[in-house]
């Protein structure tokens, strides 16, 4: 009995192993799926796992289902360099997407870079990680693509003058806000103050009675979801109207602004890559796809994570075999349009186009298109 | 502007006074450097947003709110400090040991509620901000400037006007001798790390109510300028603590709208240096007088 059940339970786990061998194409994903940060994890796989239900229908390279692993970094450097390795070593994956975050990329990047792994981030916006080397791919706008855009709609209304506000203790922030700054001086906008604060302050009256008193146009904000919130109902609570129009980085495309936030929010602008109400079809197929397979909303980071597995199962198919080497030459004549709209790369890797950018509007605590 | 920017720096400085004030009592009577203090200001908001959630008033949630942090601050500080008390264990242990246990609460306390911001439900006091002069204050920044005063006249009058009070500072000069005296030492420590608590809990509340932020950490945050506030204002001296809240509010404030914005919080801890350099007992201390 106990050796027919060994035999058994061999048979089990030497039976997949092998067609998998014959058969599949491995493929990794590095995300957070613990801690702090794991609901990006967590909903990029939940993207993840509706585009390869989909691609598995007919496979890839003439039949081959792909077969994805994802790894949890816990949001560290050192989680993410760990489970990178471990996909390469002992999955043998020919293409990884993700890490999560900006500062995982810069860790796991090098070393994706190093072993010839086509490395695909798909929430990753800060400024210089396709620059890690020429397997680093990116299907995440970066926020300087982002935010030229939402400052085309305020000047549409009519916005002349600026006054910028950042976090000066994040490096995302900074980022945002190197971008902010560049955009608004390339539209010609005139910037009449910068201030700064801390990520945790709660207090930011000193900065705002400064701005208040130099009547700018527009108010624009780099900072983490909770900041801009505070941010915001303190400007009310001073006294700051309709007559100044606030606008959001990344940070500030977030739900939570409007739950923080309330109505003190309202007005506010913000670009992002995708909007869940994107009247286009393959996005309203998106939603109604993610909707039925787990019963909520899908976001930003699930629309993206969905379209960069397809992008990918298209280049394999291009390469003609699943090695790294030609899969990353395939995914430069990546010509592909999913939920997030026409999606191409640039000869450097990062996404060509911002044909996609909707700028949002929050009304009533809850983002719309922005008219 | 400047008149806006004053009322901004009064306001945040009462906020931080609000904070520092039972933090600087349990020094002063205790002896102890409690670092749990800012998780009773923390578990304080989160009390009041549980029960405003559930539909009591804020007139009434603020002092069960009160309440609740001064009797969590009882228990916490019973286990944490009962056995350094007893064992005449210096400032430097209790720091460590309150540390540890403020770290390990905050930590358990995310793991429980996520470290989601959460707000009080809306309405709860009048949005609108009275306008005078062109100057703009909020009913809750009101509120808070109130609460402060009050709270301050209370201690004033709770620990130098009642016989109580002459229990606690006789406990502040010689513990022993005052437990010599029939002062039941045990139960007055008990009773400071009630009111101290009940202050965090309170602050916590209005705190909350004015930047409409609340979540696990924010305790952690204010510590910091809790440690300036009772350092420049003298360790143990409550008014003190009120002058230098102020300061620390108005100065912050003024080097964000006139200097740079950048540089608020390096001013404030440049103060925090100099006074330690100039007048190690506070700027409104006076060296080896026991203070409470």
């Amino acid at each position: 009995m106990r050796r027919r059940t060994a035999i058994a339970v061999a048979l089990a786990l030497a039976l997949p192993a092998h067609a998998r061998a014959a058969e599949s194409v491995p493929v990794g994903a590095v995300e957070i799926l613990s801690g702090p940060n794991s609901a990006y994890g967590i909903a990029i796989k939940a993207g993840l796992d509706l585009a390869l239900a989909a691609i598995n229908g007919k496979g890839v390279l003439g039949g081959r289902p792909i077969a994805l692993t994802v790894e949890d970094s816990g949001g560290t450097k050192d989680g993410a360099i760990n489970a990178a390795r471990k996909l390469i070593g002992r999955d043998k994956v020919v293409a990884i997407i993700g890490p999560t975050l900006s500062n995982e990329m810069f860790a796991v990047g090098p070393v994706t870079n190093g072993r010839g792994v086509p490395t695909i981030g798909t929430s990753t916006t800060a400024k210089g990680i396709t620059d890690i080397g020429p397997f680093i791919f990116r299907t995440s706008l970066p926020e300087a693509d982002v935010v030229p855009v939402t400052l085309r709609k305020a000047i549409a209304r009519g916005v002349k003058t600026i006054a910028l506000l950042y976090a000066n203790d994040d490096a995302f922030s900074k980022s945002g806000f190197d971008s902010m700054k560049a955009a608004a001086e390339a539209a010609g906008l005139s910037i009449i103050d910068i201030e700064s604060f801390g990520s945790k302050d709660t207090d930011f009256s000193a900065q705002l009675t400064k701005i208040k008193a130099l009547k700018p146009d527009a108010v624009a904000i780099s900072a983490l979801v909770e900041p801009v919130s505070g941010v915001l109902l303190q400007a009310r609570q001073l006294g700051f109207g309709k007559e100044t129009l606030f606008i959001g980085g990344n940070g500030a495309n977030s739900p939570k602004l409007g739950q923080i936030a309330g109505a003190a929010a309202d007005g506010l602008l913000v670009g992002s890559p995708w909007f869940i109400a994107k009247p286009d079809k393959l996005n309203q197929a998106f939603v109604a796809a993610f909707r039925a397979a787990y019963g909520k909303d899908p976001d930003q980071f699930a629309a993206q994570a969905y379209d960069t597995l397809f992008i990918l199962a298209e280049a394999i198919d291009r390469a003609g075999a699943a090695t790294p080497e030609k899969i990353r030459d395939a995914l430069l004549a990546t010509d592909h349009t999913g939920p997030l709209g026409p999606f191409r790369f640039t000869d450097h890797r990062d996404p060509a186009s911002t044909e996609g950018v909707v700028v949002l509007e929050m009304r009533g605590g809850v983002f719309g298109i922005a008219e | 502007m400047l008149a806006q920017q004053l009322v901004n720096g009064v306001l945040l400085g009462a906020t931080y006074a609000l904070f520092a004030l039972g933090f600087t009592l349990m020094f002063g009577v205790l002896r102890v450097i409690n670092l749990v203090y800012g998780f009773y200001f923390t578990a304080g908001a989160f009390l009041a947003l549980w029960l405003t959630e559930a539909g009591i008033s804020l007139a009434l949630a603020l002092p069960l709110a009160a309440i609740g942090a001064g009797a969590i601050a009882v228990v916490v500080d019973g286990l944490l400090l009962t056995r350094l008390r007893r064992a005449k264990a210096d400032e430097l242990s209790s720091l460590m040991v309150t540390l540890g246990a403020v770290l390990a609460l905050y930590a358990g306390m995310t793991a429980w509620l996520g470290p989601d911001i959460r707000r009080l439900p809306p309405g709860l006091v009048g949005a609108g901000a009275l306008d005078l002069l062109g100057v703009r204050v909020t009913v809750a920044q009101v509120l808070i400037l109130a609460a402060s005063g009050v709270l301050v006249g209370g201690l004033l009058w709770l620990v130098r006007g009642t016989r109580l009070g002459l229990a606690i500072r006789a406990m502040a000069e010689k513990p022993d001798a005052a437990a010599l005296m029939g002062i039941d030492t045990a139960r007055l420590a008990a009773l400071v790390s009630f009111v101290s608590g009940a202050l965090a809990g309170a602050g916590g509340v209005l705190i909350g109510l004015n930047f409409n932020a609340i979540h696990p950490y924010m305790g952690e945050a204010m510590m910091l300028r809790g440690f300036v506030v009772v350092i420049v204002g003298g360790l143990g001296d409550i008014v003190g603590a009120l002058l230098a809240g102020l300061l620390l509010g108005i100065v912050e404030v003024l080097t964000a709208g006139y200097l740079a914005s950048g540089l608020k919080e390096a001013v404030g801890f440049a103060i925090l240096v100099l006074v330690l350099w100039t007048r190690p007992a506070g700027l409104f201390g006076r060296a080896g007088v026991a203070r409470a």
